[in-house]
């Protein structure tokens, strides 16, 4: 490894640590006044935003020397592509930052940031050459709009996250508590997965599988974590490891599904946790960190990121995207999984803005909206990579 | 039909809600509003106004946005469906659709199948909805753009005081409008680009009206964009071809009518090297084992001058030496041809020694060319090889003794040697494939022994010519800069007017209601002039 790539790795672990520190102050600039008026920048909001800027230069370092190192931008796998889009996140929170002013949105954006960038460091980090088909200046410019698009558009889930939290009663149990005890949820797995991955890797866990594939050749597959499922037909080949409880059909990826399994167990065991130990939902316990919102405001927010943020990823997850894929795999358009999927966000933000200017959805409708468009981005960026096979899963 | 003539003396066409010109509320309802519908000026719009004809009916279905909303949420979840299992274009090409999904996906591929989810993106169905979405775009777009142009274009400056109050943005106090302090609110409007307008009393600063254009424009962008896709079925637009080209050939280029030849002179693979190429990719290539660093066919395009002359035989004319890459298609006139796939290693040809099986001596060599063998080989002193039989793709003998071949590709290549020497000048027969002879009519002196392989590389091109990618460039930008146009700016609206010892005050904007109240403060404060207030919510 090069001085390079070690610096580079520095410079992202620092972004983290900033990323987190700046999460404290911006949690202070939030906290009411004595004398109960609304909340103005104070110095806390100052401290936060100075941080997570010095943070967010940071991981630009990391950008640039991770790309010095190897010779192309890093966003040519999983790990440096979620890597740059929880960059992009972050930037566009800054920006939203200096045009609202809204420490609370640090607050939720910032940890979500570091949620991504936890969740990336699980894949494999090392610098990887670039396939023929990358090669081009348009993985670049491509990847990286994308990436831009996406992170404004998850600014306005953030917006739409922090007005649910406000406006959600959480006296009584209803469908939009459940709803939002979900998101919640969703991001406690996250953590989760984290967990889990990080444990078993530690501690070396290793676990061979023969089993009969899609194809119905033999083949063999290693498990890192304990296998609840294993994959078809299986016969486990490393002695004293963990059987499957069950075997999945050739179809279905065990192994990532296992992982999934794992991450949900997890992350229900947190969440259980959190609930047994404050007696709250973890929407009501986090209410008191908006109490100061102003929801219209946050609306705004919330609209006016997917206004910034659709031009971005039109550009870069449709246009761009169709001009290199002209370049590379001679069509500019072949139904690939990833291709759907982003006019499949496309569409879904075009529907939001024609609800939106035409219907009225405002306020909570929108903010709900939001959220689903979120999950819609996260869906592609991870599940259609994962999952779903096509000419971009490159993990 | 029918005009409708305001209190104000404007003319207004039929259907018209507020007054083009001055504001005034038209119809009943509008009159009773507590705040304004101002999303299209309140301008008479057709679907809203006629609803006799089928035409009329037709064109409020389409108009509608609640249509159009749905149209795109029916194509959204139709695209999901569609990524649930692989569709047709990327299962593997030997095996038939109708069985890969129940076999790879059990009972939920069956139903998959069954309902022609398969081939989803070109099914009639939706294709259909993506025609609806255009003709949705279309007629929303006619339905609101002309009355909101009209009603933009005939504002008054002075509007009605009821226009005034049942915008959002409103406020009024008694008082008389002092020129000092108008001029100071004007001068701060001017810095911040705003345009003003004034009659006697009256005053509308406004700035981003083009903004409102913008969803129109970005409208004709995707109509433009969806003509361009549908043009690539009409003949001549769009050529889709396939060339696979053995390293050596020289091959007419499907697609160009005769005119264009490629030669390729080799086809190459190359692999990253953990030694050679920079140290930072050791850990992934030791993790992943092999990386493919770059496939590429040397070739080389020739024109044929004689493709006119009926009947000539072609006259290669050399245009251009060329590396085509993956990313790096080598052009040529309005066709490209990328680097797509290949086989490699096929086999061309193979040499065999006829020798003694007795004292091992050869005799001599034969270098079959798997493509084009000869009937002899003439190897001199008495020596002959002849070849009864060639079977390229070699499959086992047949139930009529014959050795059968399943494909004439040299996939496995097996002869029927008829070895002529000096002792047997009516010769031996022996049958030779690959790791195996036999003798069927009787032991042999002598045998043709195997020498060696000679091979080559196939490169798959795609030829490839779209005559409509400029319109879908077209397209593609003028929804870019509608988007921009529509998302980036705002269109804002502010009116101060004295009328009877009062001073009104209202603004309007598209969008962001917050923005708006914050240049307005900034713009009024520490005048005598009001600050409107938020009448919503």
């Amino acid at each position: 490894m090069s001085d390079l790539v070690q610096w580079s790795g520095n410079l992202l672990y620092a972004s983290f640590i900033m990323y987190l520190v700046a999460t404290f102050f911006f949690g202070g600039a939030i906290r009411p006044k004595k004398n109960g008026e609304k909340q103005e920048e104070n110095r806390w909001g100052k401290l936060g935003i100075t941080v997570a800027i010095i943070g967010f230069i940071s991981q630009l370092g990391y950008f640039f020397t991770r790309w010095a190192a190897s010779g192309h931008a890093p966003v040519s796998n999983l790990f440096e592509f979620i890597t740059f889009f929880s960059m992009m996140l972050v930037g566009a929170f800054i920006i939203i930052y200096f045009m609202y002013r809204l420490p609370v949105l640090g607050v939720f954006a910032l940890p979500v940031a570091l949620v991504i960038i936890a969740y990336a460091s699980m894949f494999p980090r090392d610098i990887s050459p670039l396939i023929p088909a990358l090669q081009s200046q348009w993985l670049h410019i491509h990847v990286t709009t994308v990436a831009a698009g996406e992170g404004i558009l998850a600014i306005s889930f953030i917006a739409g996250l922090v007005y649910l939290i406000k406006t959600i009663d959480q006296s009584k149990r209803n469908k939009q508590t459940f709803w939002l005890e979900m998101i919640m949820y969703s991001l406690v797995a996250v953590i989760g997965f984290v967990a889990v991955t990080t444990t078993f890797t530690l501690s070396g866990y290793e676990a061979q599988f023969e089993y009969v594939n899609k194809d119905g050749n033999v083949a063999k597959e290693t498990f890192t974590i304990p296998a609840i499922v294993g994959p078809n037909e299986s016969k486990l080949l490393t002695d004293g490891k963990f059987e499957p409880i069950v075997d999945m059909p050739a179809f279905i990826n065990a192994k990532k599904l296992n992982t999934t399994l794992w991450s949900l167990a997890a992350g229900a065991v947190l969440y259980g946790l959190l609930r047994l130990l404050t007696r709250k939902r973890m929407g009501a316990l986090v209410q008191p960190l908006v109490k100061n919102v102003n929801t219209d405001l946050m609306d705004e927010v919330s609209y006016r990121s997917i206004l910034i943020g659709f031009p971005v990823f039109t550009l870069g997850g449709l246009i761009f995207a169709m001009i290199w894929a002209q370049i590379a795999w001679t069509r500019f358009w072949g139904w690939d999984p990833k291709e759907v999927w982003a006019l499949i966000t496309w569409l879904f933000y075009a529907a939001f803005l024609h609800l939106r200017l035409s219907k009225g959805w405002h306020g909570e409708k929108s903010a709900w909206l939001a959220v689903i468009g979120f999950v819609i981005i996260m869906f592609n960026l991870v599940a259609v990579n994962l999952v779903i096979a096509g000419l971009h899963s490159y993990a | 039909m029918g005009k409708v003539k305001c209190e104000c003396g404007h003319v207004n066409p039929h259907g018209t809600i507020l007054c083009e010109s001055c504001g005034r509320a038209l119809t009943e309802e509008a009159q009773r509003e507590k705040l304004h519908d101002m999303r299209y000026e309140g301008s008479a719009r057709r679907s809203q106004t006629y609803n006799k004809t089928i035409i009329d009916k037709v064109w409020n279905f389409f108009s509608s946005v609640k249509v159009g909303i749905w149209l795109i949420v029916l194509t959204l979840i139709a695209s999901s469906i569609g990524t649930i299992f692989p569709q047709k274009l990327f299962i593997p090409n030997n095996v038939s659709p109708e069985t890969y999904y129940e076999d790879t996906y059990g009972v939920a591929g069956k139903i998959y199948y069954t309902l022609g989810f398969y081939d989803l993106y070109n099914s009639i169905w939706f294709i259909g909805l993506i025609a609806a979405i255009g003709v949705s775009l279309v007629i929303c777009s006619l339905d609101r753009v002309i009355p909101l142009y009209r009603a933009l274009k005939n504002q008054r400056v002075a509007r009605h005081s009821s226009f005034m109050k049942k915008q959002r943005l409103f406020t009024s106090k008694e008082g008389t409008l002092q020129s000092g302090e108008l001029d100071k609110v004007k001068e701060k409007l001017k810095s911040k680009r705003y345009h003003i307008r004034e009659e006697e009393g009256s005053l509308l600063a406004e700035k981003g009206r083009f903004s409102r254009w913008g969803p129109y424009i970005n409208h004709i962008g995707l109509i433009i964009f969806l003509i361009g896709a549908m043009l690539r079925s009409t003949e001549g637009m769009y050529t889709d071809a396939m060339l696979w080209i053995r390293e050596g050939e020289t091959l007419e280029i499907p697609g160009t009518q005769g005119e264009y030849y490629l030669k390729n002179e080799k086809f190459t693979i190359e692999n990253y090297d953990e030694k050679k190429d920079p140290e930072v990719f050791k850990e992934a290539l030791k993790r992943t084992g092999g990386v493919v660093k770059n496939y590429q066919t040397d070739a080389v395009l020739y024109r044929d001058e004689n493709r006119d002359l009926p009947g000539a035989k072609p006259k290669l004319v050399k245009v251009k030496d060329a590396e085509i890459r993956v990313n790096e298609p080598l052009k040529f006139d309005k066709f490209a041809l990328y680097q797509d796939s290949y086989s490699k290693d096929e086999m061309k040809a193979m040499e065999f020694a006829l020798a003694d099986k007795a004292t091992q001596k050869e005799a001599g060599r034969v270098k079959i060319d798997l493509f084009n063998p000869k009937d002899t080989y003439d190897l001199g002193k008495g020596y002959k090889v002849e070849i009864i039989g060639y079977y390229p793709d070699y499959d086992g003998i047949g139930s009529d003794g014959e050795p059968k071949t399943k494909s004439p590709l040299p996939n496995n290549p097996a002869f029927l040697f008829k070895m002529i020497s000096p002792e047997h000048p009516k010769g031996e027969i022996s049958f030779t494939a690959i790791r195996q002879t036999l003798e069927p009519v009787g032991k042999t002196d002598y045998k043709m022994e195997f020498r060696g392989i000679e091979t080559r590389n196939i490169s798959a091109l795609t030829v490839r010519k779209d005559l409509t990618l400029w319109i879908l460039g077209l397209g593609g930008a003028i929804f870019m800069i509608g988007v921009i146009q529509g998302a980036y700016w705002n269109h804002r609206r502010l009116w101060i007017r004295e009328i009877n010892g009062e001073i009104y005050v209202a603004a309007h904007t598209n969008k962001n209601w917050h923005g708006l109240k914050r240049e307005i403060n900034s713009v009024i404060e520490g005048t005598s002039v009001p600050i409107p207030e938020d009448q919503q919510g």
